[in-house]
């Protein structure tokens, strides 16, 4: 955590310049690295699979569509690029944007970076709202009533676990991770409640969907999820400079003129429509939003105004990457997207907790 | 979404002598405790008011509230002649900066940024905040470390840099919650120096003290806290007396002036 040597000499030099040298360019060129490792990635991603198609021909294809030339596909191919690859990757990148900034918003608010929608419960805690949707067979609100009962069912366990794990304007790291224990449990258990009423249809598909995967997309399920994810990510940007200072703790952030009440209230719905969109369509994928906000953090500093959209941009990058990944690598069966980032997951959390523990000389 | 809105603006330069803040007939409770008990004290531009006594006499608990952080349970708090709670939280950043007793950062955030964040009240162009932030950590002596992570820094450092984001937020009144606590000496002299520079031009300067000499040297004012009330108010050479101070901090102690420069000294008694 000590700067390099070089950069101490240059303070001497010019100390008004410092970060900028060093530091400022960093999250210009990760977020033109990251936006180009997308262009690359999806036309890739669209072509391979049981049916291969060509990149070039992937290009051609969304360059017809788009009216801008090129030829459209045979009536296979065409299908399977429109009505298979591209709403998976679509969703691909909707979930692990929203998945990722969800991360950074939730570490900012919690003051802590081990707060992560799957860790503290509240991606259980939302899967129980969409699994209620699904084992009652609910459909109200259209293809929105599983997005709306993960919303809030997200929202009451954000607040539930906000309230525990809080005391005297702070986080600690146990208190939080215990609160999520007892939440993933407590949340676990109603979920095997509606699995035990529902009926055997229902239960294949929330059995499958508990897993965390995108084989099921469809333009409708990206539909379903849209305005949840678009809202969040919109509006997420726009409090990264508060969380900056509410990083001081929750007075000095008052200090600085930050209504402290209201920006949390305001992130709290964020983050539940975030933590919702993903969980409706995908299932529960842990730990994407603890190891993305972290290795931007370690690479541009801790920042939010790069943090939160970096960790929507990596988050997109590595979950189409893991759903390539899931549904290329044991062909023609596919993994379970949930269980490849839990196998990745894991053990940097396992890493990040001896880190934490590390620095803070043990657990109280 | 704030941007949105029309900013408030920077309040007018104070005239020296002008009230910033003051509390009448203050009493705060917290839990069970009533830890302030009836305080009545001004705040006044171009001063510097040294708030002093024993632990748990209520010096952070008087500061918070003029601080506007904590709500009376009787009496009033007025900020700049209006009632503490009516100030919006970006109308008090503008007025009152508040360094507090420990400053802890979740992320390692490097010590230039944790100064430019005491700019976020304001809206200034970027070259004017570079210069204020700038001579806020040369004030400070912090500018040689400028790129470290603030949680790489050891306490007396940290002090220091909070110290700075505080004077970079430029605000006319200054609370400030034991400054000197994990200074050095040379540092403690330079934190007071400070102090004084503000007050000379033209800030109102609140700061919580335990070092009675030092608040004997730099302080215009002393306010002396015991038991949540105001013992004593008034310029050092009124209230420091020794049967006062001895029975406030139920300790024997010594008021002598200096041989040289006739400042008052204050010691504890020991007998040999």
């Amino acid at each position: 955590m000590t700067a390099p040597a070089v950069n101490d000499a240059s303070v001497q030099a010019s100390p008004a310049s410092v970060v900028g040298s060093g530091r400022r360019g960093i999250p210009w060129a990760l977020t033109g690295g990251l936006l180009l490792a997308l262009l690359v990635l999806v036309p890739v991603a669209a072509g391979l699979g049981a049916y291969p198609i060509p990149t070039g021909e992937v290009l051609s294809s969304v360059l017809h569509r788009t009216g801008l030339g090129g030829t459209a596909l045979d009536r296979v191919p065409e299908s399977v690029l429109w009505n298979v690859r591209f709403p998976r990757i679509v969703l691909a990148l909707l979930v692990g944007a929203s998945l990722g900034c969800a991360g950074a918003l939730m570490q900012g608010v919690f003051g802590n970076p081990l707060a992560e929608p799957g860790v503290i419960g509240v991606s259980s805690g939302a899967a129980v709202g969409a699994v209620a949707a699904l084992a009652l067979g609910l459909n109200f609100l259209g293809t929105w009533t599983v997005p709306a009962f993960a919303f809030v069912a997200g929202l009451g366990t954000v607040l539930l676990v906000y309230v525990m794990s809080r005391s005297g304007g702070r986080t600690e790291v146990v208190t939080l991770i215990l609160t999520g224990i007892a939440v993933n449990a407590f949340a676990g258990a109603l979920i095997g409640l509606f699995l035990f009423f529902a009926d055997s249809a229902a239960v294949s598909q929330i059995t499958f969907w508990q897993l965390g995967s995108l084989s099921q997309a469809t333009w409708p399920k990206v539909l379903a999820v849209l305005p949840c994810a678009v809202l969040g990510l919109g509006l997420a940007p726009l409090y990264s400079r508060r969380l900056d200072l509410l990083s001081l703790g929750e007075r000095p952030a008052r200090h600085l003129g930050v209504d402290v009440e209201r920006l949390r209230i305001v992130l709290v719905l964020v983050i539940a429509l975030l933590t919702a969109a993903a969980v409706s369509v995908a299932g529960i994928i842990g730990f994407v939003g603890l190891v993305v906000p972290h290795l931007l953090r370690l690479v541009a500093g801790p920042g939010h105004r790069f943090l939160v959209p970096g960790s929507a941009l990596l988050g997109a990058l590595v979950l189409l990457a893991a759903d390539l990944t899931a549904r290329t690598v044991a062909a023609p069966a596919e993994l379970p997207l949930g269980v490849l980032t839990a196998l990745i997951g894991s053990p940097f959390f396992f890493w990040l907790l001896r880190r934490t523990r590390r620095r803070q000389g043990g657990w109280a | 979404m704030r941007t949105l809105r029309t900013r408030p603006v920077p309040p007018p330069p104070a005239r020296p002598g002008d009230v910033l803040a003051e509390a009448e007939a203050l009493r705060v409770r917290l839990g069970a405790r009533e830890v302030l008990a009836g305080v009545d004290i001004t705040v006044r531009a171009g001063e510097v008011l040294a708030l002093v006594g024993p632990n748990g006499a209520g010096k952070s608990t008087l500061l918070g509230a003029l601080a506007a952080d904590l709500t009376a349970t009787r009496g009033t708090v007025r900020l700049f002649g209006r009632p503490a709670a009516e100030w919006t939280a970006p109308e008090l950043a503008l007025r009152r900066a508040v360094l507090p007793q420990a400053t802890t950062i979740s992320f390692p955030f490097p010590v230039e940024e944790v100064v430019r964040m005491g700019r976020a009240p304001h809206a200034a162009s970027p070259a004017e905040d570079e210069k204020v932030v700038a001579g806020a950590m040369a004030a400070t002596e912090v500018t040689a470390f400028a790129a470290r992570p603030f949680s790489a820094l050891s306490g007396g450092e940290r002090a220091r840099v909070a110290l700075a984001r505080v004077l970079a937020q430029r605000a006319p009144l200054l609370l400030l919650d034991e400054p000197t606590a994990a200074l050095d000496l040379k540092h403690q002299e330079l934190v007071l120096r400070l102090c004084r520079e503000r007050a000379q031009a033209g800030d109102a300067v609140v700061v919580v003290l335990h070092d009675l000499g030092l608040a004997a040297a730099y302080a215009h004012r002393i306010a002396i806290l015991c038991a949540g009330r105001v013992a004593a108010d008034g310029p050092p050479g009124e209230v420091l007396s020794e049967p006062l101070l001895s029975r406030v901090y139920d300790q024997p102690v010594e008021v002598l002036p200096h041989p040289r420069t006739g400042a008052l000294l204050v010691i504890p008694r020991r007998d040999p």
